[in-house]
Formats: structure tokens, C-alpha cells, sequence
């Protein structure tokens, strides 16, 4: 059973985004996610300041099982980037929703963000279950 | 265990006469070419030497020591008269750069391989020059661009690929400047149809097929993938890593493909894996026949002699990928290869193939092993999925692969195609005996059994071999592959 806190929201390619005070979003992937790709050896990071579609390719994300792409739930602008990824990508698999995080980004537009409540996501991994 | 590297079994002064360089070699290089320090090379007897090497070579698994099912690879037996026929001493001391006139046989031999992959492929011409696999969908794409570009239609520069296929696929597309879209997988393993309706558009240059995919299965509605991909003014690009299955049997050719590339190494038996010279030859079908890689082998139609041709004759190839044409002792690997088994013989390989692959799933699937696509019967290769068992008991589709190892097989390939959760793909071959597969079978039942009474036996496998489980993440992440005198203590 993976672990799934409920102020975040989720995608269906199994990434969570937390919204911050300050308007910005912290984006990451999913405990699933980190399950499902196994032990992860290297993390591809954007270039601050990048702007990005929703939709886009934001990260990867490479396991000793296979290298998977990080969409962009949202449109906007790359402030931060988790720079610790480089020499530590295992942070992910310990820790997804903290220590793990990979982005924050300033959203454009985020009532049309590709994202859903822990309820729909939680219904996405049942489905995935059988 | 632990086996020692060759330079920890080195001893000053001790050397050997078979491995020691002729002195006198070095005798007319200009004195500033010459290196200042010794290099960096073990000194052990020749017994050393030998023993080293035979023993590291018994602690591998081959095809000539152990069942290798490995899917979407085509591990199959490599008749030892393919080497030994390569390696008849005219063809071996053949000069590249000689004659034409004196390489009249080798032409000959490449010439009539191109030949032969014409016949088996439905193609219109083919050209044997791509080094590997990834080098025959360079070109192949390659060729769909340029197809595009001599057309004034710049503006096509999509590739679409299944979400099923080959990591090279998209990579390939993207080295050659293209956009990749990426399409869904229907439930029962073909394509899904209305995403292809709604990927192609004015900006396709193609699709980047694999028939039977990599799920093991035949896409069965192709003609109406092409039909949708041409009316978009796309073309068709077949990837040849599952041409094995078909082989006889259908032709890519058959099914209106553009352009396929195959691995000679793969599907006409020479030894391949590890990196090893390969050869992705290409096949094109009219429309890019203009642009083929050289250099081609030709034949006089006057004299009858065979002769290279060039950018002379095909002025909108292109272009080369090597200093010569492929690797040539691949190449006549799979000449022989393709003589000796005939045109019967082909259509045998294609059906044995899958009747293999059939066997064991059925033998697997009724002592209740899951195949990924129960609906569909299998092609040359079928995926079982272990996802119940890592719920249900904490056994991955790695533990089970690990395990296989101490029973003497080779594991198929693992958590590959990305689709389906904790998979094996498993294929048997054409070259393996009844006995072969159910020797599989029942130890894939036997561990499947030891999962559930102790599922910790299974976990913590293997146990018959010379190391545990490997640390995968430190591999990756800290390759280390140079000796270096002062990390012998780490060792």
C-alpha cells in the first residue's frame, strides 16, 4: 500500500504537486512511482528559469529498471530545482514527498493544471491493482 | 568466492612468450612516439593466462552452456559452420582496401545475402552496411527524412512510436532531429487505433513499428495503421528485433512497410550480446530506394562481376556510416546461415519459433502462471506477469529471475516492455528441444512453489553462483572499470 498525503494533488502519470502560501508549486513524483521504477540512480534536473507547458517534459528519472519522464502538472516558470538529486537520487525512494521533491515552479494557470485529489488517485492505483 | 583480476595474479619479471610483443616491432617508431613509462600490464605465465580466461569464461552463461530465453533478444543456437566458413582464409585475409577484382568471391557472397533478405523481406533493395541494430534505424529514419526533405515537405518531422517499443526507437528518432509521439497499447496488446487517428497529422514523417511487438504479440490490424499513416503522408519503418517469429512466413514487404531494418546478428545467427560487431541491414521498399546507405554491392549486368556502388550511383544516398561496409564477418556469418537452412528451411524457423514460444507459455499458463495477454496466442515470445505473487508473497519478477540462475538458465528479459508490472518475456527460440522447455517449465513451477512455502528462499536467491545479489544502484552510479595498482586494497 503506497503512501498518499491528502493536501497534495496527483497526476495520472503518477506525479504529486503541493501548492504553497506563497503561490508557488513544489512538484515531485509519487511513493508509487519511486516503487514502481525501483532503486533510481540518476535524476536529469531542468534548468532554472526554464518555462515549461503543462504537459512538457520536466525531468528524468532513471532506475536499474528504466529511465521514465517527469511532466510538468502545470504551465510555468522554474525557480527552484532540488540540486541534492545529483549525488543522492535515492532521496527519492526514501523520502518522495520531502526530501525528495524535484521542482517548484511558479504556476501560469493552475485552475487548468492536469491534476486530481488524493481520492482520484487513490481510485487510479486500484485500477492499476487488478 | 571471489575471483581475482589477472593483474592481481601478476609477479615482476614473469612473462609469457605467446602474449609478449616482438621487440623488434617497436624498432622503427621515432623515438618522440615513444612512450616514457611501461605500460600497465599484468605479468603471468601463459598457464596463467589460459587458466584465467577458461575459467572466467565457465562462470558465464552462453548459448553453448545454458538455456537463454531472453525476450525481444533472439538468443538462438549459432551453427558452428557459420564460423568456421566465415573463417575460410581467403575471406579472412581479404584486404579492404584491395581490388575489387581480388574480392570478387566476398562480393559475391554479399551480394547474393542482399539478395536473399530482398526475397525474405518483400523489399526492393537492400543495403548491408549498418554496423548494429541502432545503426539500421539511424539510416532507416534517416531515410524518411531525407524522403521528406527531397520533397520540399521540411515540415514533417514527427515519428510516431508505440508506447511498447524498443528504448531505441524514440532515441533514434530524436537523433535524427525528429519529435517523437508516443502512442498507446490497446488492452488486448495492438495499437490503439483512434490515438493513431489522432496522432498522425500534416507534421508525420512516420511510424516505428514492431510486428509481433515486443508484448509477443502480431499486430493484427496493420493494414489499417498503414492505411491511416499513408493517407497522412507518413511512411512505415518495421524495426526487425522480432523478425524471427515471421520469418517464411509474412513479409514486411507484404505489409507495405517503407523500410525495415533487421539484426542480421539476431534472426541469422551470429553471436551477439555484450556489445559484440553487429548488423542492422536495411531493406527499402520504392519510395527509398533513392536514398539507401553505400556502399551497395552491384552486379555488371554485362560481364556478370560485382563492384561497389557509390554516391556515383545512388547521388541522393544518405551517405555513409562506416569506413567500409558493415562488419564483415557478421555479415558472412548470416550468408551462410541463410544457405544452409534454404528457403524450407526459413519458414521452419519462423514456425518452430512460435510453436516454442506456445509450448511454454501453455505448459506455464496451466500451472497457473499469468501471461500478460491471456486473449492472444503468442508469436515468437510471451510475457507472464508475476504481479499476484509480489503482492501477494514479496516475490518480484527479479527474485524469480535470480533464482532461475542457480537452476543453470538463463533468465529471460525482465521488467521489459515497461507496460506490463513485474514482467518476464520470455523467449524460448526456435533451437531449443521439447526437453529444453520443460526443464524451464518445471523449474519456473518449482520456484513458483518454493515462493509460497518459503518465500525467503526465493528472495534472497541466488545462491549456486560465484556472487549474490549485486548492488545495481553503486554499478550504475560508480562505474569503475580501470585497474589501478593503488585500489588493490579495496578489492
Amino acid at each position: 500500500m503506497s503512501e498518499l498525503p491528502g493536501e497534495l494533488l496527483y497526476t495520472e502519470e503518477h506525479e504529486w504537486l503541493r501548492q504553497e502560501e506563497d503561490g508557488t508549486v513544489t512538484i515531485g513524483i509519487t511513493d508509487h512511482a519511486q516503487s514502481a521504477l525501483g532503486d533510481l540512480v540518476y535524476v536529469e534536473l531542468p534548468e532554472v528559469g526554464a518555462e515549461l507547458d503543462a504537459g512538457d517534459e520536466m525531468a528524468v528519472v532513471e532506475s536499474v529498471k528504466a529511465a521514465s519522464d517527469v511532466y510538468a502538472p502545470v504551465g510555468g516558470t522554474v525557480l527552484e530545482v532540488n540540486t541534492d538529486l545529483a549525488d543522492d537520487p535515492e532521496k527519492i525512494n526514501t523520502d518522495p514527498y520531502g526530501d525528495g521533491w524535484i521542482v517548484r515552479m511558479r504556476p501560469i494557470d493552475m485552475a487548468n493544471s492536469n491534476t486530481m485529489d488524493p481520492n482520484a488517485y487513490q481510485e487510479l492505483l486500484d485500477s492499476l491493482e487488478d | 568466492m571471489t575471483e581475482k583480476l589477472i593483474f592481481e595474479k601478476s609477479r615482476p619479471g614473469r612473462w609469457a612468450h605467446a602474449q609478449a610483443p616482438a621487440a623488434a616491432a617497436a624498432g622503427n617508431i621515432p623515438a618522440q612516439f615513444l612512450r616514457q613509462d611501461r605500460p600497465l600490464l599484468p605479468e603471468v605465465s601463459e598457464l596463467q593466462v589460459v587458466r584465467h580466461y577458461t575459467r572466467l569464461s565457465q562462470l558465464n552463461f552462453s548459448i553453448d552452456t545454458n538455456f537463454y530465453p531472453l525476450g525481444s533478444c533472439t538468443m538462438k543456437y549459432n551453427p558452428r559452420a557459420c564460423n568456421a566458413l566465415a573463417m575460410l582464409p581467403g575471406l579472412l585475409n581479404r584486404h579492404p582496401l584491395g581490388p575489387v577484382s581480388h574480392g570478387q568471391g566476398f562480393l559475391a557472397c554479399m551480394y547474393e545475402l542482399q539478395e536473399m533478405l530482398k526475397a525474405v523481406t518483400g523489399m526492393r533493395a537492400v543495403s548491408l552496411t549498418p554496423m548494429a541494430g541502432a545503426q539500421g534505424e539511424l539510416a532507416g529514419v534517416a531515410m524518411i527524412r531525407a524522403y521528406h526533405v527531397a520533397r520540399g515537405d521540411h515540415e514533417r518531422n514527427e515519428i510516431i512510436v508505440p508506447d511498447a517499443a524498443h528504448g531505441t526507437n524514440p532515441a533514434t528518432a530524436t537523433m535524427c532531429g525528429c519529435v517523437v509521439r508516443e502512442l498507446s497499447t490497446g488492452a488486448d496488446g495492438d495499437v490503439d487505433i483512434e490515438a493513431l487517428r489522432h496522432a498522425v497529422g500534416p507534421k508525420t514523417a512516420g511510424i516505428m513499428l514492431t510486428n509481433p511487438s515486443t508484448l509477443g504479440v502480431f499486430e493484427r490490424r496493420i493494414i489499417e495503421i498503414r492505411k491511416i499513416v499513408n493517407e497522412a503522408g507518413g511512411l512505415l519503418y518495421y524495426d526487425g528485433a522480432n523478425l524471427n517469429a515471421i520469418l517464411g512466413k509474412v513479409r514486411p514487404g507484404d505489409m507495405e512497410f517503407d523500410v525495415i531494418h533487421m539484426n542480421l546478428h539476431k534472426t541469422f545467427s551470429t553471436p551477439h550480446g555484450g556489445g559484440g560487431p553487429g548488423s542492422g541491414a536495411v531493406g527499402v521498399g520504392k519510395r527509398l530506394q533513392p536514398f539507401l546507405p553505400i556502399p551497395v554491392v552491384g552486379r555488371s549486368d554485362v560481364d556478370g562481376s560485382y563492384h561497389w556502388l557509390t554516391e556515383k550511383d545512388l547521388p541522393q544516398s544518405i551517405g555513409r556510416l562506416s569506413g567500409f561496409m558493415g562488419n564483415a564477418g557478421v555479415l558472412l556469418r548470416a550468408y551462410v546461415y541463410m544457405r544452409m537452412v534454404g528457403r524450407d528451411g526459413m519458414r521452419r524457423i519462423g514456425e518452430f519459433a512460435t510453436l516454442n514460444a506456445n509450448y511454454l507459455q501453455a505448459r506455464l499458463r496451466a500451472a497457473g502462471f499469468e501471461p500478460a495477454f491471456p486473449e492472444r496466442r503468442a508469436s515468437h515470445e510471451f510475457i507472464i506477469t508475476l504481479k499476484t505473487m509480489a503482492r501477494t508473497l514479496h516475490v518480484t519478477a527479479m527474485d524469480v529471475a535470480k533464482a532461475l540462475l542457480d537452476e543453470g538458465l538463463h533468465a529471460p528479459t525482465t521488467y521489459f516492455p515497461l507496460l506490463v508490472p513485474e514482467c518476464l518475456l520470455i523467449e524460448p527460440t526456435e533451437t531449443e528441444t521439447r526437453e529444453a522447455l520443460d526443464r524451464f517449465a518445471d523449474a519456473m513451477i518449482a520456484i513458483a512453489e518454493r515462493a509460497k512455502s518459503d518465500p525467503a528462499s526465493v528472495q534472497g536467491a541466488p545462491y549456486k553462483l560465484p556472487v549474490r545479489r549485486l548492488d545495481d544502484v553503486k554499478a550504475a552510479r560508480n562505474l569503475d572499470l580501470a585497474y589501478r595498482p593503488e585500489s588493490r586494497g579495496e578489492l
